[in-house]
């Protein structure tokens, strides 16, 4: 059964269209990394699966089950159930490119704030789970009662990827989370979606890092223009891309 | 100098106390449970009611404080439709006008205040709650509230200071609080400097207990700040 299907997406801004039908499907254990110029629209996808971002048509299904959806007067899609809504997005954490933490919250409430307040766990038990996964993310018992802002970008940002985790999620939504890191800072996280990624977790991953979506992913998805122009394995994509687009993209892309 | 007056009229001034931590008290706990929706309601998606929210908090922080408390205390006597009308009791007590006032004056400010540090919340902690999958109520409860108060501290604790001052005002309306027992005693023994110089020492003790407690405060749950104001 498919973890998660996105389904002809389209989105747009007034008359301007970011994503004209873009489709995916991810099977468990699937580690797909979305790639694309700035402006491809491959955030806006990965926005409009947990409906950050409402699509204008399209459907989107985790583990078989359709989020129900009507029009709104602005021409947008909107969730029809907002408990549905919130049940599906629970099972869809996400990681932001500026990592998104609660600013007021230590560490540790961070990573246990969501499966007490949407999941329902007890206190003991979601700290028990935040402590884990923390430790999973290679960060010790010496942060968790610091609060994100006196932490590395490096840090802030396996604190989110623990905070998604502690929600136990069907699938996990990558948004360039290593965007804003600096340089230096870039491997730690990475290593620890790779960690990930052979753990079998199923990840969608926006990201700018081919080094990233060539190692570590399952299946590549190429966008432009808010199209994919082309899909397939790291292999296919990165030695046998046939698109000129994606050709002259990865060029692009490898110099640097 | 004479300071056996103010030895003697120390209980006087014991209760003039109270009265004023009472007036701040009740002013601040009213103030500050309908000031926190109204800070939601100012940033809401309601055009006429953001507007409706400014217009409230604009006329009352536009006018002094005194002038709204004559307005309600003397200015609605004049109104035979009041002075008939059920509310009557209340609107003739000082008591009741001056915490009216009072609670409206400063609900005003907090409003603001609140609504100040409700807009520094950062988008994407709000766009994180509800990618989480949290309710509105959880929201509003465990990011955007206590990211609100924890922003607004220092504005606020300013606010509580000011309005602690402010009961002062209660003494106009022959209300006995810590200013009103001072004049009192100005009165009866035609001396001016030791009642005041005591009403003063009172007012800074009472600011000091509260600028105490409000550190406490800021360090417990507002340390995130910390390294951002110095």
């Amino acid at each position: 059964m498919l973890k998660l299907s996105a389904t002809d997406i389209h989105k747009s801004y007034g008359t301007h269209e970011v994503l004209k039908g873009v489709s995916l499907q991810a099977k468990a254990g699937d580690v797909i990394s979305v790639i694309g110029a700035s402006g491809s629209g491959k955030s806006t996808f990965l926005r409009c699966i947990n409906f950050l971002e409402r699509p204008s048509t399209g459907t989107v299904a985790i583990n078989g089950e359709v989020l129900a959806t009507v029009k709104d007067r602005d021409g947008m899609l909107r969730a029809n159930d907002r408990h549905q809504l919130r049940r599906m997005r629970s099972r869809l954490a996400m990681v932001f490119q500026n990592f998104c933490l609660w600013s007021h919250m230590s560490v540790l409430s961070n990573v246990a704030e969501a499966p007490v307040s949407v999941l329902g766990l007890s206190r003991k038990d979601a700290i028990e789970r935040a402590k884990a996964n923390l430790a999973k993310v290679g960060l010790n018992h010496e942060v968790l009662e610091k609060y994100p802002s006196h932490l590395s970008g490096g840090q802030q940002q396996r604190v989110a990827i623990a905070r998604a985790l502690s929600m136990n999620p069907d699938v996990m939504l990558f948004d360039e989370p290593t965007s804003a890191l600096d340089p230096e800072l870039v491997s730690e996280v990475l290593r620890v979606m790779q960690a990930l990624a052979e753990e079998g977790r199923t990840m969608i991953v926006v990201t700018h890092e081919m080094g990233f979506a060539r190692h570590a992913s399952s299946r590549v998805v190429y966008l432009h223009q808010g199209r994919v122009e082309e899909e397939g394995t790291p292999d296919a994509i990165f030695t046998e891309a046939k698109s000129p687009r994606l050709q002259q993209f990865l060029a692009g892309r490898l110099q640097h | 100098m004479n300071w056996d007056v103010i030895a003697e009229n120390l209980p006087l001034y014991a209760e003039g106390a109270k009265l004023t931590l009472l007036l701040a008290v009740v002013s601040l706990a009213l103030s500050f449970v309908l000031a926190v929706p109204l800070a939601f309601l100012r940033n809401g998606r309601v055009p006429a009611v953001r507007y409706a929210v400014l217009g409230y908090t604009l006329v009352f922080r536009g006018t002094p404080l005194l002038v709204q408390l004559f307005l309600v205390y003397f200015g609605l006597a004049q109104f035979e439709l009041i002075r008939a009308s059920v509310f009557w009791p209340w609107l003739s007590s000082p008591m009741v006008c001056v915490l009216l006032t009072f609670v409206l004056n400063t609900t005003a400010y907090s409003t603001e205040i609140f609504a100040g540090g409700l807009r520094h919340i950062p988008v994407g902690e709000i766009e994180a709650a509800r990618a989480y999958g949290m309710s509105r109520r959880a929201q509003a409860f465990r990011i955007l509230i206590p990211g609100m108060l924890t922003r607004s501290l220092p504005l606020y604790g300013n606010e509580m200071i000011m309005m602690l001052h402010a009961t002062a005002l209660a003494s106009t309306v022959t209300l006995l609080e810590t200013t009103g027992v001072a004049r009192r005693i100005t009165l009866n023994y035609y001396i001016q400097f030791e009642p005041y110089v005591t009403a003063a020492a009172i007012y800074l003790t009472l600011t000091f207990v509260l600028v105490s407690g409000f550190q406490l405060i800021q360090r417990r749950w507002a340390g995130y700040l910390e390294s951002r104001i110095g």
